[in-house]
């Protein structure tokens, strides 16, 4: 078990090596002059030369590429052109924020996922399954920001129950007051894991259902607990494999949603970094969202083998 | 003048039909056996008979939505087809047991062996874990897996066809039941290891006591070992009796074309009679007896209306108006 999972870290070099490579290229790929931002319309050739070689642009790309990655390496993401402040100190704060907001968007998904999924499941068919299914497809389908106005009208305007925008004031606002504020955006940044969850979990309950083990245990006296856990843990691989990548989709795919509460998260600074071409900030959160995901597939792949036996763990 | 005891499983009429979007599917019709402590009753037919369908209504585990049961099963003492979801559980696997067809998918795959053997002791037996380990390595030796301390930790994956039918085999009698159902239990083993497992159960059930049902559409493995032979055609019993009897003077039209079309060592060469046609659709079974179509003693008598079964010789029941000795 130690070898495979040192053998997955070691593949996850490669990986990261890779993304950062595209996360570089594709931030130099976009359109538009960074300098054009931070020097004047008016700006000589001289100021464009000595700016371009303050921030090493005269370079090579190649040679940009291995500055920048050296710089990462040892911790320098660069400085943001619009505030001058580090990057890394930014990316900081927003992804705490972001993190919170989808760790609570990813819980909603879940339970609500995982016992739609089940209800579903074990009805596949009737009336319940179709309600069910339809939320579920409604979820995915969809678009985020218009829910997200939804539940601003009803739940801010109509009910005054929750904020419609931003985090909690103030530098040390309580857990409770704070979790206020997360509440719209978490709902709505949960349809969508909420939607493909209920769908696989629907579809392997059902799948399980159907198996001849579980005949097998009704035979051999089970009760309908019984059956639930063994239900549970085959479907279980499965599930953990599609709530990964939910996960990351929810760090990185906040942007409209962030945007429109203005949650202060790497999705609302990826939005203000491209409008800006803020290009250090841009390529840090980037790599930093990018890396997130390979962590998240690293640690699917080390729990999998832990929940279902059939995987080679070598 | 000795006291008739009750024998341990009494079938009466048994009918089981299902309902479906082709509507209702008359899978078992009017079956009745009896069966003693310690016997065993082989089932033999080809498939969609109602072998299955039998087994399953024995323990109800048919689909309640779609399956329809009537008529009376007794077993040990207990009236089946009316005891509730609690007896029910614990008559599930402690009095009756059963083994399935294909061990590969009969077996949970996430669980280990020995889990499985000891949460069903624990189920019906109440013990801690550490007795109902100690139980499930007893039965992994009782079946003779090699290694079996081992092998407890193992999943199903990880051991071979034949050893994973051993471990349903250990799982089923974990819990000493009185009967054991065996559904074509060799059928997805390799031809090689089939008779091994077989003496295996004949001499587990000798020695344990057990009654049992071996359903198989092999007429060597029934007459191997069986006491008794129930010959099924379109859901009803056709021919019943004394194992010997029924492979030595078979009575019915269909048992002897089954007998005929089994493959001995000494008609080498020779043409293996089948019989031809196909059974029936269980969803339009027509009046009079359901073999008649594919019968070649069949009259006009045999259209109108079905034979009941009739003894031959003691013991010996068969349904056909038109056989002769």
């Amino acid at each position: 078990m130690v070898r495979y999972i040192l053998k997955r870290l070691i593949l996850s070099v490669p990986i990261a090596l890779a993304v950062s490579v595209l996360c570089f290229v594709l931030v130099q790929l976009a359109p538009g002059d960074p300098l054009s931002l931070v020097l004047p319309a008016d700006a000589t050739q001289a100021m464009i030369d000595q700016t371009k070689q303050r921030y090493g642009l005269d370079k090579p790309l190649p040679l940009q590429y291995l500055y920048w990655l050296g710089n990462i390496l040892t911790g320098d993401f660069g400085t943001s052109i619009s505030t001058g402040r580090p990057v890394l100190s930014e990316i900081g704060i927003a992804i705490s924020y972001s993190l919170a907001l989808a760790g609570l968007a990813s819980l909603f998904g879940l339970v609500l996922g995982i016992t739609f999924g089940f209800v579903a499941g074990y009805r596949i068919g009737t009336p319940t399954d179709k309600i069910v299914s339809a939320i579920a497809i409604s979820g995915v389908s969809v678009p985020h920001y218009w829910l997200g106005m939804v539940l601003v009208i009803i739940f801010s305007v109509n009910l005054n129950a929750f904020p419609a925008m931003g985090a909690a004031p103030g530098a040390h606002p309580g857990w409770l007051e704070q979790l206020r504020y997360m509440m719209l955006p978490a709902l709505t940044l949960a349809a969508m894991p909420m939607g493909i969850v209920t769908r696989s979990v629907r579809a392997l309950v059902a799948e399980t259902l159907g198996m001849d083990y579980v005949t097998a245990l009704v035979a051999r006296g089970a009760t309908p607990f019984d059956i639930f856990l063994h239900i549970a843990k085959n479907a279980a691989p499965t599930a953990l494999a599609v709530i990964g990548v939910q996960m990351g989709y929810l760090m990185a795919g906040s942007i409209l949603v962030e945007t429109v509460f203005s949650w202060p998260g790497t999705g609302l600074m990826l939005n203000g970094a491209i409008l800006q071409r803020d290009i250090p900030l841009l390529q840090g959160t980037i790599l930093v969202l990018a890396l997130f995901f390979v962590v998240l597939n690293l640690i699917v792949d080390i729990v999998q083998p832990l929940l279902d036996p059939r995987i080679k763990r070598t | 003048m000795s006291e008739r005891v009750a024998p341990l499983l009494d079938v009466r009429d048994l009918n089981v039909a299902f309902s479906g979007e082709r509507g209702t599917v008359h899978a078992v019709n009017g079956v009745s056996f009896q069966l003693e402590a310690g016997r065993v009753l082989g089932l033999l037919g080809e498939s969609g008979s109602g072998k299955s369908v039998t087994m399953r209504a024995l323990l109800r585990i048919l689909p309640e939505n779609r399956a329809r049961i009537s008529g009376s099963i007794h077993c040990n003492g207990r009236d089946v087809l009316a005891l509730n979801r609690r007896d029910l559980n614990s008559f599930r696997g402690g009095d009756v047991a059963m083994i399935f067809q294909d061990p590969g998918v009969a077996l949970d795959p996430v669980f280990t062996i020995g889990n499985q053997i000891a949460d069903t002791v624990i189920r019906h037996k109440g013990v801690s874990r550490q007795v109902a380990r100690a139980r499930a390595l007893e039965m992994l030796d009782l079946v003779r897996i090699p290694s079996a301390r081992r092998r407890l930790d193992n999943y199903p994956h990880e051991l071979s066809g034949d050893m994973r039918q051993r471990a349903m085999i250990a799982l089923a009698l974990s819990c000493s039941p009185r009967l054991l159902l065996a559904d074509e239990p060799t059928t997805a083993l390799d031809a090689t290891v089939q008779i091994q497992v077989i003496l295996l159960l004949r001499e587990l059930q000798k020695d344990l006591g057990m009654a049992a049902i071996f359903v198989t559409h092999d007429v060597g493995v029934a007459a191997e070992i069986s006491d008794d032979i129930a010959v099924m055609y379109a859901g009803r019993i056709v021919e019943l009796g004394p194992a010997r009897d029924v492979i030595k003077r078979p009575r019915h039209p269909y048992t002897r074309g089954l007998l005929a079309s089994t493959i001995h060592a000494e008609s080498h060469g020779a043409r293996i009679a089948g019989i031809p046609g196909s059974p029936p659709d269980l969803a339009r079974l027509q009046e009079g007896c359901a073999f008649a179509p594919r019968c070649t003693l069949a009259g006009p008598e045999c259209r109108l209306k079905g034979p009941e079964l009739a003894q031959d010789s003691p013991g010996h029941h068969f349904a056909c108006f038109r056989s002769m000795p």
